[in-house]
């Protein structure tokens, strides 16, 4: 009974370590059109990183029937655009502040991130 | 999904493409890209139809690379629907089939194991019978619900979880445990040999029922955009060389001439030229009478010409119209999501896990302090949880709302721009309305002429009007229309000088004219004394008095007057009902505004203000605590707009100013501004009640389901019950959204 009580203490601890600790390692900076395609739940790529002053154009294809994934808010830029179906809906962003800026669906189950950066330090 | 999913089709408009060879050296160019399956041109059209997965701009790169423009043909908005609403049946037709096959094995199952024999293992006959069931619902679980599991572990891979990953965990946990005990029965004790294969294949089947059911009802939501959508015609019947013919409507240029006849749609905005006719505006202003259009009228895209017939120019067509930006206004606005939503979007973002984190609490505790077979009551409670938990619920909740609420708006012609706005609107406690053209007409006109001296009206009115015609200010206006409208000819006016806040002075044939206010024949000596008193009446009876000086002597008052909108008492009526503070704000003098303000019940108002200190007062206002609406025309009211908390542009017809406001009122009526309020209200309230039974729900239903009932009571919740409510959970929240469609802002 303790390895079982003990194994659960892990799941759980591993829960909080995989959705909420966990800090992907994403280095890559993006430009110019990034493809995003919407389906099975999941935006992809979830994370777009850009550099901060850099236009940036964040092109949603969505492969995905369900209605939950047709639509696309940005909360933080009060911004939202329907996505429809097998086809690029681009949206455009001119210059934001460095920042994260999260994108999903109306429900939350689809999430995504905008991370834009500063100018590097020296 | 993504295996039989179709390639996304894009059509490009090329520019410069001259001849036909040059087809080849496009469609080449295009087909270079990464991504692109097969590009096919229509020379006669220019447009190129490309097939494949790719990025919009690489596209026009590569147009260009060969030395051509291209550019993306422009969606057109019915297309667009048609496509979505396609889509969707698809989907829905995809989901009633899974779940026609889920439920197919798992009420029979259920029925079994209710009613005619146990769900367990003990015989090596059961052990074979139930692996052939566990096979069974294997393959439903790969046809009907294959959905749910890529979903869950593609998020899985991502750091994320969402309902698929619930929906997952919950049909697999069951679906392993009973597998375990057909293949495994030593590994459990002998009370816990129960299997659940009905479990999962109940809970699939129910979930995609609650989800077809569920699209079926988010239509619903989007009518009145498809209303909206549904006023373009799609053609139109253009002049051309002298002969009519008929085009379709995104092929009308600027400047076409256009002929509509009576019972048509009109297609495109633009000015009579020819003809006249009553419009029935209704569908986009809501106002039901219809209005009369003769040359120079402007005719508005999506209203339907009663009468008689009309040439008309266009003057802006396609994305331009008043109609198009509506659409796209009410669109954006129903993806909006105001703020009271914001705290449901956190609670979701970590839902899933906590609800993960307690499915094991709950077994851990059944399996530490539970009665015998306590392993499978840890089982039946950890589905139960995941399966009863609803984060859609929850997320769906507010967007569903604003989706009906907005649109609801649309349709009695209040055009609303946000979330934000929708749920402020509800708030506000104060409401300031400015006089000229919110509480009146906006176009004032000579009322009443008091001679004084012994010369004739008509003269009075001719002199005053000659020396007007060289002032801009709005009454000056109404003197110089009365003089024209009544045929006389003006006369020219020399030594012209504005008095600012004062009048005018100058001379017209030979005589030294004077006409303004009080204070102006004050200055300069002249006595009024005798006719002070008239002038009094007319500003008690909300007319303006001016005095007419000729000569040096006083010759005449003149009252103009702007007539209050018919509605606008019963307009005020309704604000004040639902216990808003109205407050009038004009430029005008202190007598007539306290007459216009009695006449329409109002008792707080402010007089001679100057445009520019409108947003003083609204400061001064929200200083005072109040949560403050301003009604303007939305012309000079801009900054006193902006200042308020929600500023309300009121359109005369369709003239609407969309871009100055919060919410536009398409029609001049102020009842626009009640129902406004009205739906704004409705919608709130309709939000509110969403997140509290959705709240409620996962609040009440996941301590249920994890067996808190169970040492009082002896009540355990079963997974299938679990996965019933959990699929009609949302879809009671979509219905509940939909009842706002059946609101009626108060009668009027």
């Amino acid at each position: 009974m303790l390895i079982i009580n003990l194994l659960g203490f892990v799941l759980i601890g591993l829960i909080i370590w995989w959705f909420w600790l966990y800090k992907p390692d994403t280095t890559a900076v993006n430009k110019g059109t990034v493809p995003i395609t919407v389906e099975n739940g999941v935006y992809s790529p979830a994370q777009v990183r850009v550099q901060a002053g850099e236009p940036i154009i964040l092109s949603f294809v969505r492969k995905d029937g369900s209605p939950c994934s047709a639509i696309v808010q940005f909360d933080d830029l009060g911004l939202s655009e329907e996505l429809p179906l097998n086809k690029a809906r681009e949206i455009k962003f001119d210059s934001l502040t460095p920042g994260k800026y999260p994108f999903s669906c109306q429900m939350q189950m689809y999430r995504g991130e905008l991370i834009v950066e500063g100018p590097s330090d020296e | 999904m993504s295996s039989n999913s179709p390639s996304i089709e894009k059509t490009l408009l090329i520019d410069g493409a001259g001849c036909a060879s040059c087809v080849g050296k496009i469609e080449g160019a295009l087909l270079e890209v990464t991504g692109v399956q097969k590009a096919s041109m229509n020379f006669a059209q220019r447009t190129v139809l490309v097939t494949g997965d790719v990025v919009d701009h690489d596209l026009i790169r590569a147009v260009e690379s060969v030395g051509y423009q291209a550019s993306f043909v422009d969606e057109n908005d019915q297309d667009l629907l048609d496509e979505k609403e396609k889509s969707e049946a698809v989907y829905y037709s995809r989901l009633m089939r899974e779940m026609t096959i889920a439920l197919s094995l798992g009420v029979p199952l259920m029925i079994y194991g209710l009613f005619i024999g146990e769900m367990t293992v003990s015989t090596n006959m059961e052990r074979i019978a139930w692996a052939i069931v566990g096979l069974l619902t294997l393959g439903i679980m790969y046809f009907s619900g294959r959905h749910f599991y890529i979903g869950a572990w593609k998020s899985f891979q991502n750091h994320s979880a969402n309902m698929d990953t619930l929906i997952a965990l919950g049909t697999g946990t069951a679906w392993i445990y009973s597998m375990v005990v057909v293949f495994a029965p030593d590994a459990v004790p002998l009370m816990a040999r129960h299997v659940y294969f009905e479990a999962t294949a109940m809970i699939i089947g129910l979930i995609d029922l609650g989800l077809a059911l569920e699209i079926k009802a988010r239509g619903r939501t989007s009518e009145a955009i498809k209303r909206l959508i549904g006023l373009q015609p799609k053609n139109a019947r253009v002049i051309r060389d002298g002969e009519e013919i008929d085009i379709p409507i995104e092929d009308v240029a600027l400047d076409d001439q256009l002929r509509i006849r009576p019972g048509e749609k009109i297609p495109v905005d633009g000015i009579v030229i020819e003809g006249s006719t009553s419009v029935d505006e209704s569908m986009l202003t809501g106002e039901p009478m219809p209005v009369e259009k003769a040359a120079e009228d402007e005719v508005v895209a999506g209203t339907i010409n009663k009468s008689g017939t009309v040439i008309f120019k266009a003057t802006r067509v396609g994305k331009d119209t008043a109609l198009a930006q509506i659409i796209e206004m009410v669109k954006r606005a129903q993806n909006s999501k105001p703020s009271i939503g914001r705290l449901a979007d956190v609670i979701s973002g970590y839902f899933v896990p906590v609800v993960m984190i307690i499915a094991i609490l709950s077994a851990l505790a059944w399996l530490n302090f539970g009665p015998a077979p306590a392993v499978a009551f840890a089982i039946v409670s950890a589905t139960t949880v995941l399966i009863i938990a609803c984060p859609c619920a929850l997320g769906l909740a507010t967007p569903m709302s604003v989706m009906v609420g907005v649109g609801k708006a649309a349709e009695a012609g209040v055009l609303i721009r946000n979330g934000e706005a929708l749920q402020t609107a509800s708030q506000i406690s104060a409401m300031i309305l400015d006089k000229t053209g919110t509480i009146t007409e906006g176009s004032p006109q000579v009322t009443e002429i008091q001679l004084t001296g012994d010369h004739k009206e008509e003269d009075i009115l001719r002199l005053a009007a000659s020396l007007e015609s060289g002032s801009e200010h709005p009454l000056a206006l109404s003197i110089v229309e009365s003089a024209k409208a009544q045929g006389f000819t003006l006369s020219k006016v020399t030594n012209f000088n504005a008095i600012a806040g004062h009048g005018v002075e100058g001379e017209v044939d030979g005589s030294t004219l004077l006409f303004g206010n009080e204070k102006l024949m004050e200055e300069r000596s002249i006595s009024i004394n005798h006719h002070i008193a008239d002038a009094q009446r007319m500003a008690s009876e909300a007319q303006t008095p001016m005095y007419l000086a000729i000569n040096g002597q006083l010759a005449a008052i003149i009252a103009v007057s702007d007539p209050i909108k018919k509605d606008s008492v019963e307009a005020v009526k309704r604000l004040q009902a639902n216990g808003i503070r109205v407050v009038m704000l004009t430029g005008d003098n202190r007598a007539t505004a306290k007459a216009v303000a009695e006449k329409v019940g109002i008792t707080e108002f402010v007089a001679e203000v100057l445009p520019e200190d409108k947003s003083n007062k609204v400061e001064e206002l929200q200083a005072q605590g109040e949560i403050v609406g301003m009604t303007g025309d939305g012309i000079n009211d801009a900054p006193a707009l902006a200042q308020a908390n929600v500023g309300f542009a009121i359109g005369t017809g369709t003239d609407v100013a969309i871009e100055s406001a919060d919410i536009t009122l398409m029609r001049g009526s102020l009842h626009g501004l009640a129902d406004a309020i009205a739906i704004s209200k409705a919608t709130l309230r309709n939000i509110k009640q969403n997140l509290f039974g959705a709240f409620i729900y996962n609040v009440a239903g996941i301590p249920f389901a994890a067996g808190v009932l169970y040492p009082f009571f002896g009540l355990l919740l079963s997974p299938v019950i679990a996965g019933a409510a959990m699929a009609f959970s949302s879809l009671t929240v979509v219905s509940n959204a939909n009842r706002l469609r059946l609101f009626k802002a108060s009668e009027h």
